[in-house]
């Protein structure tokens, strides 16, 4: 109960007029950075980070962290309304949320995700809260071996579980992969499939593709279609966020497994794009009309967005315990808690409990307004939705195109964006999918160091993936669920010959 | 608009007549970082952009742009391209010489405009608090012994960490397997994880867990120990630990944190920054943040600065061909 009485003291800390003011401008903030495509967390982040060298530490990161919470928000919005994912972990969140959003149920998605968002954080800071530092000690144990064990993982459960056709499944993937092989090679550190273009150094950025992929062939589809961004049903009101909350505890086993799942691959650095990927795969697997996925269904909104919160928020806590930053924010934030003489390790607990706790405080309250703030502020982004299609497009091309310079500052990548756009409108056409292409391009080259540090540590042995429990039972996790159509056949089957047999 | 033109006028002829304030920036000053977030060196951009700020040293905000990608080279390929462009400042360390050698990177630093030599910064070899090896001779002495050699781990490929490894085994005789990382900070959570026998990692790198009681430093790979002697763990200061050579194991390799201006700028453009970093390197902050650091003060500029670079690119440069990383 020690964690309970620090936690109280961390809220006495926070309660003071200037902190809930400061957490009020930094979850705007966040919201606005969010809604940029491109712009992020991140990005938020680190352009923000100069105005708090002059607050005291413990203000300082409630503000910060309060841009993080804000821009996680934010960033469902434009994947629901717009089909663009500001951040990796908002790509699932597109699969059924933009299906939604056309069929004017724009407010319902944005509320589901929202509400989700707050049930996914709640519970990482629940278990940063009592469980931090045994929690530590786990994500202690992942050596190359069982990263790539997690990483094969989410690569498996996309190729068994996903409702679309294998084959083309593994294609996309393999281009995927093939795409993240450019620019330098961490293992050898040489260049690859640079052809001696200066550009193609810094790889291909996932971002960039993102946002081509899902945004700019939108908007090429929607032309060809002559379609309107159709959101003349999106009458906002609290009734239709009550009736949502009203459905919530239906899919109480949907909320529990991703937020399960979110915490777990969160903790597990580098895990938390993977987080939203799973909670939706797992999500259809298991529910009854796996064929409404994909097609506006609001349990396909709340897997992935309480996955990717539980993530993105216990993503903080290898930061502030290991100094291993989870996610890209996170590492920024690292950047900030130096600047501020806070050494992030293991002793930070210790020796800072005022800022440690007072931080977990503020993310309790920062999730609670934030919450509020975006629910509130509703009407006006579904209201975007009502404006004619031939006006928002160019505003929406426009957006992308500086969100896609911004990243790198690049000029190049405007034109790999556009031409993302092109090759997402042609998958689209010969419906090839685009999420386990998108997979690929953000895990790709963490997975290949992986296998590759395993390979050189054991001497070229594939027997290290089976070596301990831990890595061995989630290598054959992740092969059970690559054969899974299989074995379900098989299990099937082998049922039916048994029934007559003992009849 | 008369007004204006006047007031241009005299304030042009105020700047003429003090060489002093010939020139300083008109936009906001980019630091360059060849490496990722939360890395050495965006630790020491935050810190410069910090006591820059906080001691009012220039009227132009400074931003920090990472430029991590292709291992640091693209952050070296933006300043090449940036010719002329006095808002740009790289912080280099040792990629300056070995990214073109292993990597064929079409880079060459004399194409920049060398500012100022602001820090060196040590390598330590670490080993886990936990194993039973406590000096460099009982750590030698068990990676022979061992059935499959030590893995040591250490930041990107065919760069300093791997150059120090293959020169520990040339003088010892042992075998190690060498494991890239993409950071520093992942080499020391794979140290505590048991994942990895030892890296050779920055003093910084590896300050929390070695005070944590986790990671153990065995020796400094310097000709001397490091001068700072306030405690750091409850028994040790940096001064502390042992010269690899005291040990026996005679390696040593100190790596430069350096500024660099883009090419073709102004001798006034350079002497700004000159001045500038001058200013910095008296702060509170600079000091404060080398002693946390470890890292070892120096300040060179001008001539003394060209004349230490070309003496370390030819030491890298023979580093880098004797373990065989030069690329054909």
């Amino acid at each position: 109960m020690e964690a309970f009485g620090l936690l109280l003291h961390g809220f006495t800390v926070l309660l003071t007029g200037k902190t809930l003011l400061l957490m009020m401008v930094g979850l705007v903030l966040g919201i606005f950075v969010g809604v940029l495509p491109g712009l992020g967390g991140p990005n938020g982040v680190a352009i923000l980070l100069p105005l708090t060298f002059t607050m005291d530490p413990t203000s300082a990161i409630v503000m910060l962290s309060c841009i993080y919470w804000g821009a996680l928000f934010g960033g469902a919005i434009t994947s629901i309304l717009f089909n663009i994912p500001g951040e990796a972990w908002s790509v699932a969140t597109t699969f059924d949320g933009y299906p939604m959003a056309q069929q004017g149920r724009a407010a319902e998605a944005l509320t589901a995700a929202f509400t989700s968002s707050f049930i996914g954080s709640l519970c990482a800071v629940l278990l940063i809260t009592f469980l931090a530092p045994m929690i530590s000690s786990f994500a202690l144990r992942f050596g190359p071996p069982e990263f790539f064990a997690v990483y094969l993982l989410t690569f498996c459960s996309f190729v068994g579980l996903g409702r679309e056709d294998k084959h083309k499944t593994i294609i996309s993937m393999a281009l995927g992969l093939l795409l993240t092989g450019i620019g330098m090679d961490t293992i050898s550190g040489q260049l690859r499939m640079t052809f001696g273009s200066t550009d193609l150094l810094r790889g291909i950025n996932f971002l960039v593709a993102v946002i081509g992929l899902f945004g700019i062939s939108e908007i090429l589809l929607t032309m060809e279609e002559r379609l309107a961004l159709r959101g003349h049903a999106a009458a906002i009101s609290l009734r239709v966020i009550l009736s949502v909350w009203k459905d919530l505890p239906k899919y109480w086993v949907t909320l529990i497994r991703s937020s399960f799942i979110g915490c777990w691959l969160g903790i597990t650095p580098g895990g938390a794009i993977a987080a939203s990927f799973m909670g939706y795969n797992l999500a259809k697997r298991f529910s009854k009309e796996p064929d409404s996925f994909g097609k506006g269904r609001i349990e396909g909104v709340f897997a992935p967005e309480t996955a990717a919160h539980a993530s993105g928020t216990a993503a903080l806590l290898p930061m502030l315990a290991l100094g291993i930053p989870g996610s890209g924010t996170a590492a920024i934030l690292l950047g900030g808690l130096m600047v501020w003489g806070l050494n992030p390790g293991p002793l930070l607990f210790v020796e800072h409990k005022d800022f440690v706790w007072g931080l977990i405080a503020s993310m309790y309250l920062g999730n609670v307004v934030g919450l509020v703030l975006v629910l509130s502020t509703v009407p006006i982004f579904a209201s975007i939705l009502r404006v004619p299609f031939a006006a928002i497009a160019p505003m929406i091309v426009v957006s992308c195109a500086i969100g896609a310079y911004a990243i790198q500052n690049a000029m190049f990548d405007i034109w790999l964006m556009l031409l993302f756009g092109v090759v997402g409108y042609v998958f689209k056409k010969i419906s090839i999918p685009l999420a386990p292409f998108t997979l690929a391009l953000v895990l790709g080259s963490r997975a290949e160091d992986a296998f590759r540090q395993s390979m050189i540590g054991s001497g070229g042995d594939l027997g290290v993936f089976w070596s301990n429990g831990l890595v061995g039972s989630i290598t054959t996790l992740a092969l059970v669920l690559l054969f899974w159509p299989v074995i379900d056949k098989a299990c099937s089957r082998v049922g039916q010959m048994l029934r007559p047999a003992k009849a | 608009m008369r007004h204006l033109a006047k007031i241009a006028a005299v304030g042009a002829a105020v700047l003429l007549s003090s060489p002093a304030l010939a020139w300083e920036p008109t936009k906001p000053v980019e630091i360059v970082v060849a490496a990722g977030a939360g890395g050495a060196s965006d630790q020491m951009a935050r810190m410069i952009q910090a006591a820059v700020q906080k001691n009012n040293l220039m009227k132009q905000p400074i931003v920090v742009s990472l430029k991590g990608a292709a291992s640091g080279a693209e952050a070296l390929i933006y300043m090449k391209s940036s010719d002329g462009d006095p808002n740009k400042v790289l912080i280099a360390y040792s990629l300056i010489y070995m990214l073109p050698l292993s990597a064929k990177i079409p880079f060459n630093w004399r194409d920049l405009s060398p500012v100022a030599v602001i820090a060196m910064d040590q390598f330590v070899l670490w080993d886990n608090a936990g194993k039973p090896y406590k000096n460099v001779k009982e750590f030698i002495d068990a990676a022979k012994a061992a059935s499959t050699p030590f893995k040591m781990g250490g930041t990107g490929s065919k760069r300093e960490d791997q150059v120090l490894t293959v020169f520990m085994e040339k003088k010892t005789g042992a075998k190690f397997v060498y494991l890239p990382y993409k950071s520093g900070g992942e080499a020391a959570t794979q140290l505590v994880g048991n994942h990895i026998d030892s890296n050779v990692n920055n003093p910084s790198e590896n300050l929390e867990i070695w005070r944590a009681g986790q990671a153990r430093p065995l020796c400094v790979f310097d000709k001397e120990r490091i001068s700072y002697t306030a405690k750091v763990t409850e028994t040790q200061s940096w001064h502390d630990i042992p010269t690899c050579k005291e040990e026996g194991l005679d390696v040593q390799y100190l790596m430069l944190r350096a500024m660099f201006l883009p090419g073709k700028v102004t001798p006034e453009q350079t002497a700004f920054y000159v001045d500038l970093f001058k200013k910095v390197s008296e702060t509170p902050e600079y000091k404060d943040y080398m002693e946390k650091q470890a890292l070892k003060p120096i300040f060179l500029t001008g001539k003394d600065m060209t004349k230490f670079l070309e003496e370390d690119d030819a030491l890298n440069k023979s580093l880098m061909t004797e373990a065989g990383f030069v690329a054909k």
